[in-house]
């Protein structure tokens, strides 16, 4: 196995030597851990095995071609069946794939050994963005692709990092164990990082696990892998990778910004204040579906700019956005906003596009309703 | 194999007792004319007629999709369609293609050629034979329509994973599954009606291991087909208790399944896709001895490397799950069982090459698409070897790696088998041989085409393209390009295909009874065109030396 690993390393060198530009531009990242590197030396071996069948097995198809063409007059021998060659073209494949199955099953085995951990994040998939729970750690947030609208459509020019960037990365500390915990809060989704070797499916109703250490500091991109409808190509996974102390600063920074938030359910807020955030929250959230006029992609997305049925009904609108609406697309988002968004939210719903009810709900009722 | 010169003495019998011409042609005289004839009829070479114009027109209209797919893909940024449209192109393409294209295609083959084969007068059940394929222009027709319904059509990719496919589904679903049952009554409908035939209506004489591969092959296939279509009706009836009945089957929420959903699936899927090559096997088992001149080189160990792959194909499917979060054990198991996919399949390429191996070969349109599906099936077949690997295939999983890879093997692979098979039957179906200039510029437009637009997803798939995407990241710009002047160029060649099979139909040079030098199976005792009624008294193979 020790052997097989060297092997691999010399091609991958092979490889890395006459590649044409950065590797990964053409092949699979090595990567920035163990793990992926493993993986890339796997990758490589059963690539260069592959390669080598092939050229025997096409070098004696093409001679043949070629040789016994009956424009050279060749004239057919007939023969068939040969136990001994049969057997021989039966075993070789097969010792060669036993062969192959011992890394990899070590591989394997090492990949889903996620105990002893550093630090557990839990990974939520939600249709079209990422949230991450430091567990333990009382930080949570949402990540959304950062890439404009406008650069999608083409009237803007496109960034560097177009698709692969977003308003908060995942941070990590470098040489940690991190076991991250993958699951759904609507349909399936994938959380991929290629220079990680991780991808694990976030699946409603279950927690998948998996983990990684990061071994140098940077940012590693990913996207979202398994179709998960409408925006399934615009929810990128961005990881920073940062030394410990500067990870500690970090956490300590979110730490106190959760702080300061939860003291803002208290007090009373203004109609205007409520739903300047609420646009925000709106635009990040909501817009996907229900659109940024509001007018919904019926009939899956219901309009909400002129919806009689919630303006007329303060009660089903606040039910709706805390709870859900069970068997339909339309999440319960008590769980995953706070009760001064999920407020604000509601606020800027119920006066924006014409829809002027003047209704100014307040965050402590909202708190109230969520935790009584 | 089968008779390697036709016993002379038995074909007359058969001619003979098949009626002189003038009692033909009062019994032609009975038919319908019109479109009702076509409605009605139970002839095994009409309905295979009918078959393969289904999926010929199915390929194109999954082709126009494909090539709309490839237009938005032409650049990063989003040019022609909304995300939404393209997650329904992406979608009917894939079931199209699947259901429409190549599995009636090969359905078409076996009307056609099965009891021609095995010389037999028809098919087993010729009534249920109108049937399952009338079911099939229903069904398509109904899932082409929900494109035009509120809230679009399916749009959530061909395996319609839950919950995705159910309560985040459009309000079309319950039209997609309703056509998806159709089409699934059609396949085991027409895989009991070669099963009828294979086993009951051979001529005497024909042990089943004196078979054409095609038929062995098809034989098999028809086996899968009753084993897996009913899991996959299974499957489409709880979404739609799901949807419309509150069930929770696949709803977490409700205390169901997701993952089971998956499961599910591809215990259908992962043998559908053998489905879907081991009559391309068959196809290629039967195309290279003709041009090689030689016996294909281990009839025996074809048959047993196909019946293997076929038992393996139920042992692999968690290997499409890799990444849902399986235990270790489950993750091995599926592992080893997937690579030991290897050796049965290597075994067949291997007897391909020695069959070619001291030949006399020469390069017939047929025999062309037939190397290049050798060449390029290898090459889907390697990718398939690496996807194997479970490490490496959390990278792969879910990325144009694996598009490049099934299309490798689809469209190379069994839509070229396909292709080799219409060229090669052509001269018995018509009486005359199709244009071999324009077969020739029509092979080689495909053969480029379809390598520039499927060998550099391999490359945008490891760089870390997801499949499934309308939009993509800038450094996958290249490749994107390269597979969609690829695409253009492979989907416009097909205009040429048809052209060959009309010019072909209209006339050409006439084909004797045995169109081709090397042919050495029954069909090619029958006159070109076959008759509307062949062997209507069996051949006598009693005593015939087969091998």
């Amino acid at each position: 196995m020790r052997k097989m690993f060297t092997l691999a390393a010399l091609l991958a060198s092979l490889d890395s030597s006459y590649s044409i530009s950065h590797a990964s531009d053409w092949n699979m990242p090595v990567g920035v851990s163990q793990v992926s590197r493993d993986v890339y030396g796997l990758h490589m071996i059963i690539f260069w095995i592959c390669v080598v069948i092939g050229l025997i097995v096409f070098g004696v198809m093409f001679y043949s071609l070629y040789r016994y063409r009956r424009s050279k007059g060749a004239k057919a021998v007939q023969f068939h069946e040969h136990t001994t060659i049969e057997i021989v073209w039966t075993a070789i494949p097969f010792l060669i794939l036993i062969a192959m199955a011992i890394p990899a099953t070590a591989t394997l085995k090492d990949m889903y050994d996620a105990s002893e951990s550093d630090y557990d994040v839990m990974i939520t998939g939600h249709q079209w963005r990422w949230q991450y729970d430091y567990m333990g750690e009382d930080v949570t947030f949402f990540s959304n692709m950062s890439t404009p609208r406008e650069q999608i459509a083409g009237t803007e020019e496109k960034g560097e990092h177009y698709l692969l960037e977003v308003d908060q990365p995942l941070v990590l500390p470098v040489d940690r164990k991190i076991r991250l915990l993958t699951t759904s809060a609507d349909v399936i989704h994938s959380w991929w990082v290629p220079d990680l070797a991780v991808k694990k499916d976030a699946i409603p109703g279950f927690v998948n696990e998996s983990w990684t250490r990061i071994e140098e500091p940077g940012i590693y991109r990913g996207q979202c892998a398994e179709l998960c409808g409408k925006d399934h190509g615009f929810m990128p996974v961005v990881v920073h990778a940062m030394e410990q102390e500067q990870f500690d600063a970090w956490l300590a920074e979110r730490k106190q910004e959760a702080a300061a938030e939860a003291g803002g359910v208290d007090r009373e807020w203004a109609l205007e204040e409520l739903v300047e955030r609420g646009e925000k929250v709106y635009a990040t959230i909501c817009a996907s579906c229900h659109q940024a006029e509001g007018q919904g992609m019926p009939p899956t997305f219901p309009a909400l700019a002129g919806n009689q049925t919630l303006m007329d009904d303060l009660d089903r609108h606040i039910d709706v956005v805390v709870n859900g609406v069970s068997g339909s697309a339309m999440a319960a988002f008590s769980g995953t906003l706070s009760p001064v968004d999920i407020a604000a939210l509601i606020t800027f719903e119920r006066n924006a596009w014409g829809n002027d009810t003047g209704d100014a709900v307040q965050p402590a009722d909202i708190q109230a309703l969520v935790s009584p | 194999m089968a008779p390697k010169s036709p016993p002379k003495a038995t074909l007359e019998h058969s001619q003979s007792a098949s009626g002189s011409a003038a009692a033909h042609h009062v019994e032609e005289r009975h038919y319908r004319s019109g479109p009702l004839r076509w409605l009605l009829t139970t002839n095994h070479k009409e309905i295979g007629s009918l078959y393969l114009i289904f999926s010929l027109s199915m390929f194109m209209i999954g082709g126009a999709m494909a090539l709309i797919i490839r237009l938005e893909l032409f650049q990063p940024g989003l040019q022609m369609v909304q995300p939404e449209f393209f997650n329904q192109m992406t979608t009917m393409h894939g079931l199209i293609m699947v259901f429409g294209a190549v599995m009636p295609g090969f359905v078409g083959l076996a009307n056609w050629m099965i009891p021609l084969q095995v010389g037999a007068p028809d098919m087993a059940l010729p009534r249920l034979n109108n049937f399952s394929f009338w079911l099939l222009p229903i069904a398509f027709t109904l899932l082409l329509s929900t494109l035009l319904m509120p809230g679009g059509g399916p749009n959530f990719g061909w395996t319609f994973y839950a919950p995705l496919s159910t309560t985040y589904a459009p309000p079309s679903t319950t039209f997609f599954i309703f056509a998806l049952h159709m089409a699934g009554i059609s396949s085991i409908l027409g895989a009991i009606n070669i099963i009828a035939t294979i086993l009951n209506l051979r001529a005497p004489g024909m042990r089943l291991m004196d078979m054409t591969l095609f038929v062995w092959t098809w034989l098999i296939t028809a086996f899968l087909l009753i084993a897996v279509m009913p899991v996959l009706a299974g499957v489409i009836t709880m979404m739609l208790l799901d949807i419309n009945f509150g069930t929770s089957f696949f709803n977490a929420a409700g205390g169901g399944d997701p993952v089971l959903f998956q499961h599910l699936f591809w215990f259908f899927g992962h043998p559908e896709v053998y489905i879907m090559i081991l009559p391309a096997f068959g196809i290629v088992s039967v195309i290279i001895p003709t041009f090689a001149r030689k016996r294909l080189f281990g009839y025996a160990s074809m048959v047993y490397a196909t019946a293997s792959i076929a038992i393996l194909s139920f042992l692999v499917w968690a290997h499409h799950m890799f990444a849902v979060g399986l235990p270790l054990v489950a993750e091995l198991f599926f592992m080893y069982t997937t690579m030991l996919i290897a050796v049965p399949t290597g075994v067949k390429v291997f007897n391909w090459i020695t069959t070619l191996f001291r030949g006399e070969i020469t390069f017939e349109t047929p025999m062309l698409f037939a190397l290049a599906f050798v060449v390029l099936f290898t090459i889907g077949g390697f990718s398939g070897l690496m996807l194997a690997i479970a490490p490496a295939d959390f990278q792969y999983h879910d990325t144009y790696f694996v598009v490049a890879h099934f299309h490798y093997v689809l469209v190379p692979g069994a839509v070229f088998s396909i292709m080799a098979a219409v060229y090669y039957w052509l001269p018995k179906w018509t009486g005359h041989y199709p244009d071999e200039r324009l077969g020739r510029w029509h092979f080689w437009l495909s053969v480029i085409g379809v390598n520039l637009l499927f060998f550099p997803m391999h490359f945008a798939g490891l760089a870390g393209m997801p499949r499934r995407i309308p939009d993509y990241a800038l450094q996958f710009a290249d490749f994107n390009m390269a597979s969609s002047i690829g695409g253009f160029l492979f989907g416009f060649s097909q205009l040429l295909f048809i052209w060959v099979i009309v010019k072909c139909v209209r006339g050409g040079v006439k084909a004797p009874a045995s169109a081709w030098e090397g042919a050495t199976d029954l069909e090619w005792t029958v006159p070109s065109p076959a008759p509307l009624h062949t062997f209507e008294t069996p051949p006598d193979l009693r005593g015939f030396k087969f091998h």
